[in-house]
């Protein structure tokens, strides 16, 4: 610990010795210390290297203003902490001098580009939401004073800061001095929630602030009022060979010696446009650096700080500048002597201060407007975002107030709006060294014709590192007026986003990932079906298909879908078709509304009776089908697909509350209160009737489309007698929690007849040899109800249904327009491609582009026939019937012939069984 | 984070919220009287400025009513409609 | 400590800011990537030249400085493949055409697909790409394990990859230098670009537009050219004319600079996610769009949350990559997701807008054909169908489907 001094560190625990591993190499440090401050320690000054001059860097700051020493994170030491699983490696581009280190932390040097680790991350991440009148951020002494002054009974305060202790510069002061005994009366007063450690990376409009907790937690805060004491960065200079190791800020080189008992330095040179970096000069000839000169680029120094470095017999030279470093010739290229406009000197350190920048970028984030401060020499806030307005205030020295801290690096004269030196070879002089940026650049851009900050800053790459103009992006700016001679408020400085600090994507995903990412919902028959095959359908998982254990490999789907097809042809078979929607109707007007809605009549309907409609939008394609049942005179259930259940619902509430409010309907979703199976097949009956002895079951007594209440193998129900397949088939509505005992129920009762358990891709065979169409899949949003062949469900009668008036349209009433049709493949055995498009039988599938006329909806291997058979929307299809055309998948053409869309049973002779 | 002050359960995230785009675009009294132009209009013209502007949103995960408010959509102010 | 390459330095010169002129033969407002190509291939391939780009901010600072730069023609209707496929062909001899490099990297650009449901989509589009000559392809899972090794193929993720479209000459450009080289070469051949210019009304005489008003004075008009993306409908507005616009925010973030991991564009609309790694190893990535109109160039924070969930569920390997930077744009979209092309009901005014996301890839070629369009006062053939008036017809070219959230 060649630099490490006897005594002295606020920050770290000497007690607590930390070994760490950089590039391999053991370093040892103390328990509070941060990655940099291990290194400046150890006098390992090589942090880093240009992107792509590969010039030697080394660190420059202390803190998140740092545009240099960023590394790779091995393994960040903190195993089996807080509950995580550990593995917490391969973290890229983290900055040195916010890394804190831990046993166990080990870091590869970098050059400006990181590497991600493919190795799981299993940390855990937690998002947490908090509500509060006030939010402080920034918990030095402007901020803890006005945390504070806001604590009162009730009133939730919450002072966030991102550093490990609060107090901020004032927690670098001796305990005696005025700003430490404030700080001490402060910390005293303060009984309001604190989090440390935690930076606020994003004001976010509306009072939401987003923060960061140790990378660890991201923190909403959603805050009444909000204050940002945010505080001051300090600015860097630039001369030729700046970015040498050795070369730092001037208060960040203090704040070594004060924080972490580390002398950056052994003989330095301090060049300064403030009086702050006299301070900190001052600071370090008291910890032992030896002041080789003082420069100031003003003309004048205040007689106290002039007396003082006098009174250490420090040559001070005013006005005068850098104008170049020679480095050593190894591979450290670490800094060994400096030149200035005064004379050259040896030297291992040169601490540079160009003045500070009020840590604008909150108060920027959702709009807050900044303007250049002659006074500050730097941009301050000027009109907040006129969302924030009333709600945010900016205080200390982020409010660009000079006189926060008693004692502290105080003003005594202006500083100096400092840019660049005016000599040296601008291809040396580095104004964003974590983009290689140089001055040579900026001169380029600006020849190149180009003005705007924000051109210059992407034809240079300036501040798009990962200290995202923390660090030099002011500078860059007033370089850049220099440049082409225009006052530094004029050129202006670039718009802050968000996030202030990297966020990583882990954190941001938080718990939502794997099966948290997106719900997973399921039936409450799921238990009995999970072990099928899922489909994913929206969030819902269904049961695909139910191989037996005879069907495996890649034709157990087809295998299995055969059987289930024909067990719901010539027997009986049982589905779960509890996540169709469904939506409970009320009200005195529901017959209206509905009529208002589906393209059919509805308000017609006899109580006990069952409707299928089609839903259109406003623009006459559908949106929806389904069946809705009239449960009594007031009161109707509708059902809706499975995907569109929400959209569906929503849409009823839309138009009844702001279109019709005065109609008396009440609209309740009850898909998760009710489970159905749905029992389909001729022998379906003899199944019912079997689980209701009560039930009448003929076809006299229980016609298609009605349905009855009734005790189903003990339990409450409604059965509804609609069919999906055409055959004769009953769904048995039971309140949700009686889901699992009803299929038990059904599948024990129709053991006698071989019941088979079908999923969805039968359920759509059988639906398809029907000609049903599914919204979504024969339909995608340029289909109307007479697109489909539903002409007879889309009333004539009546004066308006939603959607009417746009299926007038000239476009609408196209002869040519797409249709659904069937397809069956010519040679009668090879299979449709569903996407497949369809083209003229023989066309020249070399010559592009080939007209297309349609393309395949739904196919399916295997109809009732044993033949493929398929679904298609075709331009003019209806009156294409028996015409031959090719499907082309993938530049392969089957030859098919167009059919009407229903292939089985077209008379609708089996829905009575 | 836009804030949206429901009129029932006061100030939520806009997360809880369906946006409904311009209020005030009523369903023709008679669909069938209008010319195709005026049925497009209502159909898909909808006011897109720059500055105050009175849109629609849904509290679905509330109390699942519509309302409407004025935003600015410069600045994302809001004020009561 | 490995040390990377730069890119290709920019051009010495690119163009010198112009005062404007009493009157041109053709104002162009908007000097984003759609008014500076328009202005170019006027200038080149139509020979008018007296032509301003009048710019309210700084140059190609609206969308052409927010995408992420995807480009591919890969859309489902004819109508719509005909103009992005006349892009993508332009994009091909771009460097040639403009003399500068503009980074277009044919990496390919593959859509994933989740569900059957996206299958069916996929494969319908990858057919009718095919017939129409483009290069599209249905991938298997195992074979986008082959091209993309770092996504999860497995049946892992909450919605597992079940295979995926891919148009092998798609990729990516890099926009400042597709911005700056029309701004370069329109500038050479003597158009005059003009910025912080910002259009306040219009003088019109019957169906005539006469002149423009600007925040710099009025300038006289022959013809007039709106090329401003989300700012279109306010323009539109001062002339009388209402467009179905809607402008919304929608957010893009970068990584920092990590070496190349990914060399690929993924994109998919089921769960939001697209990303390509761009030249300098920088993650680009884009979220969906946000439900309200805004203009204020910010979105909402949720958005992104959302997205990197969706993205570290497909690519593990990002959890640890870092979101440098969020901003965000204002894409105009229209009812259909298809934009708008063609006349506007005066004399001499035509509208280019509703891009939607679709802005940045159609550069080239809707430059061409808008240039084309307003040199002979009647729509290009393969804007024909971008009309206004299919909104009142109802023969609308619906690309939800390819368009979605997707870029």
């Amino acid at each position: 610990m060649a630099r490490r001094l006897p005594t002295g560190g606020s920050r770290i625990d000497r007690s607590r010795p930390v070994t760490i591993t950089v590039d391999g190499e053991t370093v040892e440090a103390y328990a509070g210390d941060t990655l940099a401050s291990a290194l400046l320690a150890a006098d390992r000054l090589l942090v880093s290297r240009g992107i792509y001059s590969g010039r030697p860097r080394g660190v420059i700051g202390v803190g998140v203003e740092e545009s240099n020493a960023y590394v790779q994170v091995l393994d960040d030491g903190h195993v089996d902490r807080g509950g995580d699983q550990g593995g917490g490696g391969g973290e890229p581009m983290v900055a040195a001098t916010t890394l804190e280190v831990a046993d166990g932390l080990a870091v590869e040097r970098i050059a400006g580009r990181g590497w991600l680790s493919t190795d799981v991350d299993h940390r855990r991440y937690d998002t947490l939401t908090t509500h509060c009148e006030v939010a402080v951020v920034g918990g030095g002494l402007a901020g803890l004073r006005a945390a504070v002054a806001a604590q009162a009974p009730g009133v939730r305060v919450l002072l966030l800061d991102d550093g490990p202790v609060l107090g901020g510069a004032a927690a670098d002061l001796p305990a005696g001095s005025p700003a430490g005994l404030e700080l001490e009366a402060l910390l005293g007063e303060l009984t309001c929630e604190v989090l440390v450690r935690t930076t606020v990376t994003g004001s976010h409009g509306h009072g939401r602030l987003v923060a960061v907790e140790r990378g660890r937690r991201l923190h909403h805060v959603q805050a009444a009022r909000i204050v940002l004491a945010t505080g001051a960065q300090e600015r860097p200079m630039v001369f030729e060979d700046d970015d040498r190791p050795g070369i730092m800020l001037a208060c960040a080189a203090a704040d070594y010696v004060s924080r972490y008992g580390v002398l950056p330095g052994e003989r330095a040179v301090v060049w300064t446009a403030h009086d702050a970096g006299i301070h900190a000069a001052l600071e370090l000839a008291a910890a032992g650096t030896e002041l080789a000169a003082v420069l100031d680029v003003r003309g004048s120094m205040a007689p106290e700080l002039a007396g003082a470095l006098d009174a250490l017999g420090v040559p001070v030279h005013l006005g005068a500048e850098v104008t170049g470093t020679d480095g050593s010739d190894d591979e450290t290229g670490r800094l060994v002597r400096v030149h200035t406009s005064a004379g050259s000197w040896d030297a291992d350190l040169l601490a540079v201060s160009g003045g500070s920048n009020p840590a604008v970028q909150l108060f920027s984030h959702p709009g807050g407007r900044t303007r250049w401060s002659d006074e500050v020499a730097g941009f301050v806030p000027d009109t907040p975002a006129p969302g924030q307005a009333g709600r945010e205030s900016v205080v200390g020295a982020a409010a660009g107030e000079t006189a926060t801290i008693p004692g502290w690096r105080e003003q005594l004269t202006p500083p100096a709006a400092w840019f660049r030196s005016s000599v040296g070879d601008p291809e040396r002089v580095f104004v964003d060294p974590h983009r290689d940026a140089t001055l040579h650049d900026l001169r380029r851009a600006h020849a190149a014709g180009l003005s705007s900050v924000e051109h210059v800053k992407r034809f240079t790459t300036v501040g798009t590192g990962a200290d995202q103009g923390r660090g030099f992006g002011v500078l860059t700016v007033g370089i850049l007026a220099q440049e082409l001679g225009r006052p530094v408020g004029e050129v202006g400085t670039t718009t802050y986003r968000p996030p202030y600090l990297p966020l990583s994507f882990g954190l941001l995903a938080g718990r939502n990932r794997g099966v948290l990412s997106d719900p997973v919902r399921v039936s409450q028959v799921h238990d009995r079906v999970a072990h099928a095959p899922m489909e994913n359908v929206g969030q819902w998982k269904r049961p695909w298909f139910f191989p037996t254990a005879d069907e495996t490999g890649p034709g157990a789907m087809d295998a299995a879908v055969a059987r289930e097809v024909a067990a719901v042809r010539t027997g009986v078979g049982m589905m779960d078709a509890s996540t169709l929607g469904k939506i409970l109707l009320q009200g005195a007007d529901v017959g209206v509304l509905l009529d208002r809605v589906y393209t059919n009549l509805f308000s017609t309907l006899k109580v006990g009776k069952v409707r299928y409609g089609v839903m259109c939008g406003p623009d006459g394609m559908v949106i929806d089908d389904g069946t809705t049942a009239r449960l009594s005179e007031t009161a109707w259930l509708m059902s809706t697909t499975t995907g569109n259940a929400a959209s569906v619902y929503d849409a009823l509430e839309e138009w009844h509350q702001t279109e019709w409010p005065e109609l008396d309907v009440t609209i309740t979703s009850v898909t998760d209160q009710w489970s159905v199976v749905a029992v389909a097949g001729p022998s379906s009956r003899f199944v019912i009737s079997a689980l209701a002895p009560d039930l009448d079951v003929s076809a006299e007594a229980f016609a298609f489309m009605e349905w009855r209440e009734a005790v189903v193998a003990g339990i409450p129900a409604r059965v509804m007698r609609v069919s999906f397949s055409g055959e004769l088939a009953f769904e048995v509505n039971v309140p949700s929690w009686w889901g699992a005992a009803l299929w038990d129920a059904v599948a024990e009762a129709g053991e006698p007849w071989g019941i088979t358990p079908y999923g969805t891709e039968t359920m759509h065979v059988l639906r398809a040899e029907k000609g049903f169409p599914i919204v979504g899949q024969d339909t995608d949003g340029t289909v109307t109800p007479h697109d489909l062949g539903m002409s007879w469900a889309v009333s004539r009668k009546k004066p308006d249904f939603i959607g009417k008036r746009s299926l007038a349209r000239d476009d609408a009433q196209r002869p040519d327009r797409r249709h659904l049709v069937g397809l069956v493949p010519v040679d009668g055995r090879t299979r449709i491609v569903e996407g497949a498009q369809l083209v003229a039988h023989g066309a020249d599938l070399t010559a592009f582009p080939v007209a297309m006329a349609g393309h395949v909806t739904s196919a399916y291997p295997v109809g009732h026939d044993g033949q493929p058979f398929a679904l298609a929307l075709l331009d003019g299809g209806r009156d294409r019937l028996g015409e031959v055309l090719d499907a082309v998948d993938d530049l392969v053409p089957l030859a098919v012939r167009v059919t009407g869309p229903v292939s089985y049973d077209p008379e609708g002779a089996r829905r009575d069984g | 984070m836009l804030r949206i002050p429901c009129p029932h359960c006061g100030e939520r995230d806009e997360t809880e919220f369906h946006y409904g785009g311009e209020a005030g675009v009523d369903y023709p009294a008679d669909p069938s009287a209008l010319a195709d132009d005026a049925w497009a209009a209502y159909l898909f013209l909808r006011a897109n400025p720059r500055g105050w502007f009175r849109e629609r949103w849904f509290h679905g995960s509330g109390c699942r009513l519509w309302f409407a408010l004025e935003r600015h959509t410069v600045t994302d102010e809001i004020r009561s409609a | 400590m490995r040390i990377s390459d730069r890119l290709p330095d920019h051009p010495d010169f690119l163009w010198a800011d112009a005062e404007p002129r009493k009157s041109y033969d053709v104002v162009v407002i908007g000097g984003g990537g759609h008014g500076l190509a328009t202005a170019y291939y006027l200038a080149a391939h139509h020979g008018i030249t007296n032509v301003a780009v009048l710019e309210k901010g700084w140059l190609a600072g609206g969308n052409m400085a927010r995408n992420t730069t995807i480009i591919r023609s890969n859309y489902l209707w004819d109508e719509s493949a005909g103009i992005y496929e006349h892009s993508l062909k332009l994009w091909e001899t771009l460097e040639d055409e403009l003399d500068t490099q503009v980074l277009f990297s044919q990496r390919g650009v593959l859509n994933l697909a989740h569900n059957l449901a996206d299958v069916r989509e996929g494969k319908r589009r990858v057919n009718a790409n095919q017939l129409n000559g483009l290069d599209a392809q249905w991938l298997s899972p195992e074979e986008i394990g082959k091209l993309v090794p770092i996504l999860d193929v497995s049946d892992r993720p909450r919605h597992p990859v079940v295979g995926g479209t891919f148009q092998p000459r798609a990729g990516i450009a890099k926009h400042d230098y597709v911005a700056w080289g029309f701004a370069r070469a329109a500038h050479a051949l003597g158009v005059d670009i003009v910025q912080n210019c910002e259009v306040t009304g219009f003088q019109t005489s019957g169906d005539t537009v006469m002149a423009v008003e600007t925040s710099r004075g009025t300038i006289g008009c022959g013809k007039v050219a709106l090329a401003a993306a989300g700012h279109t409908a306010v323009l539109a507005g001062h002339l009388g004319v209402r467009l179905p616009l809607q402008s919304h925010p929608l957010q893009a973030l970068v990584s920092e600079l990590l070496e190349q991991v990914l060399d690929t564009v993924v994109m998919s609309n089921a769960v939001h996610v697209y990303v390509s790694q761009a030249h300098k190893g920088e993650l680009v990535m884009g979220a969906g769009v946000d439900a309200h109109v805004g203009y204020g160039q910010r979105g909402s924070f949720h958005v992104i949350e959302e997205q990197m969930a969706a993205a570290v569920e497909l690519f593990p390997i990002f959890g640890r990559a870092h979101v440098l930077r969020t901003w965000a744009g204002i894409v105009d979209v229209t009812p259909d997701a298809s934009p708008i092309v063609g006349t506007l009901p005066f004399d001499n005014a035509f509208v280019n807008c509703g891009w939607g996301t679709g802005g940045f890839k159609a550069t080239p070629g809707v430059g061409s054909v808008y240039a084309d369009t307003v040199a002979h006062g009647r729509p290009h053939e393969l804007a024909a169908p971008f009309a206004l008036d299919r909104f009142t017809t109802g023969r609308l070219i619906d690309e939800h489907g390819a368009a979605a959230v997707a870029h």
